[in-house]
């Protein structure tokens, strides 16, 4: 952890730190790197165009996303979107409200849950703590469908099928490991010095979660919100379980069920509403990228 | 350290000295804790143990569950649309997955050799994954491998016309899905990237002050030094495409079809479960899917054993 710090995983200076040691003769690394870049630009652009050929056949007449592979002409027809955000019982708006919703109940529970108890296996010493953790740990490996059933039954029973608080009330529980391997991680990389600095001054647990540790792993928990929200903005199997109205649907559902209704037939409504769906994740993507790289590096690298 | 590799170590060193040690926070940590052990308890044990007694009942949600013994069990071992399923799934599995970590490593690897844009290269490659899970992808995926899709609309342009559907014949319709998982292969470069920038760059100097060829730099210094990422990666993936559920749910209309081509494991435990309400019988299939999950995730780790290189 401490060596990502001091290591930027996001290479703001390519070349500089990664560049190759070797020094071949001139024109040959020049023939090479050309060769490197035509491959990287052909990957990607064969990686890109199926998003790009979406958002542009959005925009243009139903019969020709059947016709059109090309991505040019680029029209700026909006009929698609105005057709598909009313093409459904409720205004597009109405789904996109309630991810909304589910997204920010699971981003406070994690945020609350998992901060908690990562701080409780990362700085005390307390009786079973090390079976704890390994249990925690291979949670993070159970199939989601051994629980689903009884969790499914329980959750009707206490007759909160059709509503959100079987999606949220979990993750105010620190079911999602994943966050809560992550904090642990990062709160080792905290000095300990600083806990006892506060100690010292007085503060018990609490205080130095609060007041020391808890500013210290903004940077963590930045990258738990942002995970927990393209999660659950992308949610689909415990939404398709738990959520039986229309009404209830969040933005992956109306999606479904727009798939279910309009069958093949309107296209561009469904490109259309599609790339909205996209566009959270897209923004998320451009201004977060740096806390998911981090996420992924922090989690995955020792 | 990974939550892979934290998990191999306190297995191999497990109880180091007996002395007895203090737990002086046992107060503040049950607080602390509290929230993860009512979850651990209500959201994840009690339901693993009721699942597990469930795939010995025949429950459908309104009667009370009727205890049939080994009924479910001896169901599965004829129900050749489970068997179908499984095979989809390994198939899905072990083709996909390593197709898609080998693109992984491949382009991780070109894009640490210092290219320019490197930044707006990972970018480009790293956002499918974030979108490949979605709904909206695989309704474009949908359209892209039908009869008129954008597929066979560039096919057309090179003369190849008169193309099926992919996603509506048997043959292929899996490999539409399979080429999805492969496209999403930018989380896994991320972690490779992550850790090719860890290996110190002396040893490379090194092997070329003594005369060693890039290629064989990469096969004796690359390889063995990312092994432990790699590792990780297969562990989690595997685990993951295992249990992957949206694309093939999309692609096929719910249906897993056509004729059953796309029934993903997971796929067919929802059917049995949530639209016919076999509630029993999709609690014996969680538990096989677990089983199938622990074993190859245990194959992994005592496999690694003869790969892995740690160089601590």
């Amino acid at each position: 952890m401490t060596d990502l710090q001091s290591r930027p995983t996001s290479a703001e200076a390519p070349g500089t730190d990664a560049a190759a040691p070797t020094r071949r003769p001139r024109r040959n690394h020049l023939v090479r790197r050309g060769v490197r870049h035509a491959i990287m630009i052909i990957a990607s652009i064969v990686m890109i165009y199926p998003l790009l050929w979406m958002v542009v056949s959005s925009l243009r007449p139903n019969d020709e996303i059947f016709r059109n592979p090309s991505i040019f002409p680029i029209s700026l027809d909006f009929s698609n979107y105005a057709r598909g955000w009313e093409s459904l019982a409720q205004p597009f708006s109405h789904y996109l409200m309630n991810s909304t919703l589910l997204v920010l109940g699971c981003v406070i529970g994690n945020l609350i849950a998992c901060s908690l108890t990562a701080y409780a296996f990362a700085r005390l010493k307390f009786w079973g703590r090390n079976i704890a953790f390994a249990v925690m740990l291979m949670t993070l490996m159970l199939p989601i469908h051994v629980v689903i059933v009884p969790q499914y039954i329980m959750f009707s029973q206490t007759g909160w099928v059709n509503t959100m608080l079987p999606l949220i009330l979990p993750k105010f529980l620190a079911t999602d490991a994943f966050f809560v391997f992550l904090m642990v991680q990062f709160i080792r990389g905290i000095p300990r010095e600083l806990d006892e600095a506060a100690r010292i001054d007085g503060a018990g647990h609490f205080r130095t979660f609060f007041q020391v540790i808890l500013p210290l792993m903004l940077p963590a928990l930045a990258t738990t919100t942002i995970f927990t929200f393209m999660w659950m903005w992308n949610d689909f199997f415990g939404s398709l379980i738990y959520l039986t109205t229309p009404d209830n649907f969040t933005v992956p559902l109306a999606l479904k069920s727009f798939l279910d209704t309009q069958g093949s037939s309107d296209w561009g409504a469904m490109f259309a509403m599609s790339v909205v769906s996209l566009i959270p994740l897209f923004l998320v993507f451009l201004f977060g990228q740096r806390f998911l790289v981090k996420g992924f590096a922090t989690t995955g690298i020792k | 350290m990974s939550a892979v590799g934290e998990l191999t170590q306190m297995v191999s060193n497990r109880k180091k000295g007996g002395a007895k040690e203090k737990h002086p926070d046992n107060k503040p940590a049950l607080v602390f804790m509290l929230p993860w052990l009512v979850g651990l308890l209500g959201i994840t044990l009690i339901p693993m143990v009721a699942s597990f007694v469930l795939a010995f009942t025949d429950y459908s949600l309104l009667a009370p569950p009727e205890f049939v013994g080994l009924a479910n069990i001896k169901e599965m071992i004829g129900d050749t649309r489970l068997h179908n399923s499984l095979v989809v799934t390994f198939i899905y599995v072990f083709v996909g997955t390593p197709l898609q970590l080998v693109m992984a490593l491949l382009l991780a690897v070109v894009l640490n050799q210092g290219i320019k844009g490197l930044a707006f290269y990972r970018s480009i490659f790293y956002l499918p994954s974030l979108l490949g899970g979605s709904v909206a992808i695989a309704i474009l995926w949908r359209q892209m491998f039908g009869a008129n899709g954008l597929i066979n609309q560039v096919a057309g342009m090179f003369g190849l016309t008169d193309l099926p559907g992919w996603v509506s014949n048997p043959d292929t319709a899996l490999g539409t899905i399979i080429l999805l998982h492969v496209w999403t292969f930018g989380s896994p470069m991320i972690i490779f990237l992550a850790g090719l920038r860890q290996i110190p760059e002396m040893y490379y100097e090194a092997a070329s002050v003594d005369g060693a060829s890039k290629v064989a730099q990469f096969f004796k210094i690359t390889i063995p030094l990312l092994t432990p990422i790699i590792f990780f990666n297969v562990v989690l993936q595997v685990i993951n495409a295992f249990q992957s559920f949206t694309q093939a749910f999309v692609v096929s209309g719910g249906t897993g079809g056509p004729s059953d081509s796309t029934m993903f494991y997971t796929l067919y435990l929802y059917q049995k479960g949530f639209t016919q309400f076999d509630m029993g019988y999709a609690s014996a299939m969680a538990w096989l899917l677990l089983i199938i999950v622990a074993i190859f995730t245990a194959i992994n780790f005592f496999v690694s054993k003869f790969w892995v290189f740690y160089d601590d």
